[in-house]
């Protein structure tokens, strides 16, 4: 069984039409609403999707959360993590899921390769800025840290444990994978850069946050 | 004695009071209730004899007994700033859990449990 996670908070421009373009290609959509203010929830189900709605907004680590226990519930066999807001593509999933179903890995990141042009200075800053301090803090290089878009198998699944509530989570998931020995595989895929995407993600304020949450969640253990 | 001697004393001994009922009713760890007990006895007996601080003061190697006392006033404030933090941490983790419970729960999504449920990463207080 192949499920799709989508965390989203106040995407109702976005999430019908991503959740309807990924629906024929999995089993089920849980999509997390993750205390949105808007109709997230009514275009997502509309749309086909399964609708877990968070009463108060917790993140979009407890989200990927609520997502992982929900795909486990359900029994999923792989579960891809995708976003709400348009950045990814539909057409990616199988070549996200592929190695999995060929036994090569436990967990697939998809890394964004993308003309310098099109992603802002400061996005591929904060980017390099999350590789490195993902390798500083946990020992696993990886070449798109932040990626949305990741996929993991039924063993991954059970082993994950994550606490993270923020966008935290992403470095979290990097460390899970080192940590339990999970077998990683990193497949190019090309994310969609609108203006729309391109304000959602974290921002260089967000980012810098994100890194302080990191190191201090590192000192207290 | 000065006026603020005698208004620290009797803030000093409310306190004590307060601490002492707070114990008795199940509300303060016995840990912590000798804490608060020797941190509202070494207020009481400073500001009493303040000659103590000075003792004190040499002890540690420093200058004067005011700033004995700030150093570790401010050591003292450092660590319950990082209790203080350890719980927000942990009632943060309680709040998405029941949050995730609600939104479950409410989805429908399958409740049986399986083996392979989440592990607790609550942090460690």
């Amino acid at each position: 069984m192949k499920v799709v996670i989508m965390p989203a908070y106040n995407e109702e421009q976005t999430v019908g039409a991503v959740a309807a373009s990924v629906r024929p290609l999995v089993d089920a959509v849980f999509v997390i609403d993750d205390g949105s203010t808007d109709r997230t929830a009514v275009v997502a189900r509309a749309a086909g999707a399964h609708v877990l709605s968070h009463v108060i907004n917790r993140g979009l680590g407890a989200a990927i959360q609520t997502g992982i226990v929900a795909a486990r519930r359900a029994g999923a066999d792989i579960a891809v993590t995708f976003d709400a807001d348009g950045q990814h593509r539909a057409e990616d999933i199988p070549r996200m899921c592929a190695p999995i179903e060929v036994d090569e890995a436990d967990v697939v990141l998809g890394c964004r390769t993308v003309d310098r042009g099109q992603m802002p200075l400061v996005r591929r800053l904060c980017n390099v800025g999350g590789n490195a301090l993902t390798f500083l803090l946990f020992g696993l290089w990886v070449k798109d840290s932040q990626s949305g878009l990741r996929a993991f198998n039924r063993h991954a699944l059970a082993s994950l444990a994550l606490s993270c509530d923020r966008m935290e989570v992403s470095s979290e998931i990097v460390k899970e994978i080192h940590a339990r020995h999970l077998r990683l595989v990193e497949v190019p895929i090309a994310p969609v850069y609108t203006k729309y995407s391109l304000s959602k993600g974290q921002s260089l304020t967000v980012g810098i946050a994100t890194a302080a949450k990191l190191l201090l969640n590192k000192v207290m253990g | 004695m000065s006026i603020l001697q005698i208004v620290v004393v009797i803030f000093v001994l409310f306190a004590l009071t307060r601490t002492v009922k707070k114990f008795r009713d199940g509300g303060l760890a016995l840990v912590w209730f000798l804490v608060w007990l020797c941190v509202w006895g070494a207020i009481g007996v400073v500001v009493v004899l303040p000659q103590t601080s000075q003792m004190f003061a040499r002890l540690i190697g420093v200058g004067r007994g005011v700033d004995a006392a700030v150093y570790v006033a401010i050591i003292g404030l450092f660590y319950v700033v990082f209790r203080i933090f350890l719980r927000l941490e942990r009632i943060e983790h309680d709040i998405s859990s029941l949050v995730r419970h609600l939104s479950l729960r409410d989805g429908g999504v399958d409740s049986r449990v399986s083996a392979h449920e989440p592990h607790d990463k609550s942090p460690q207080q």
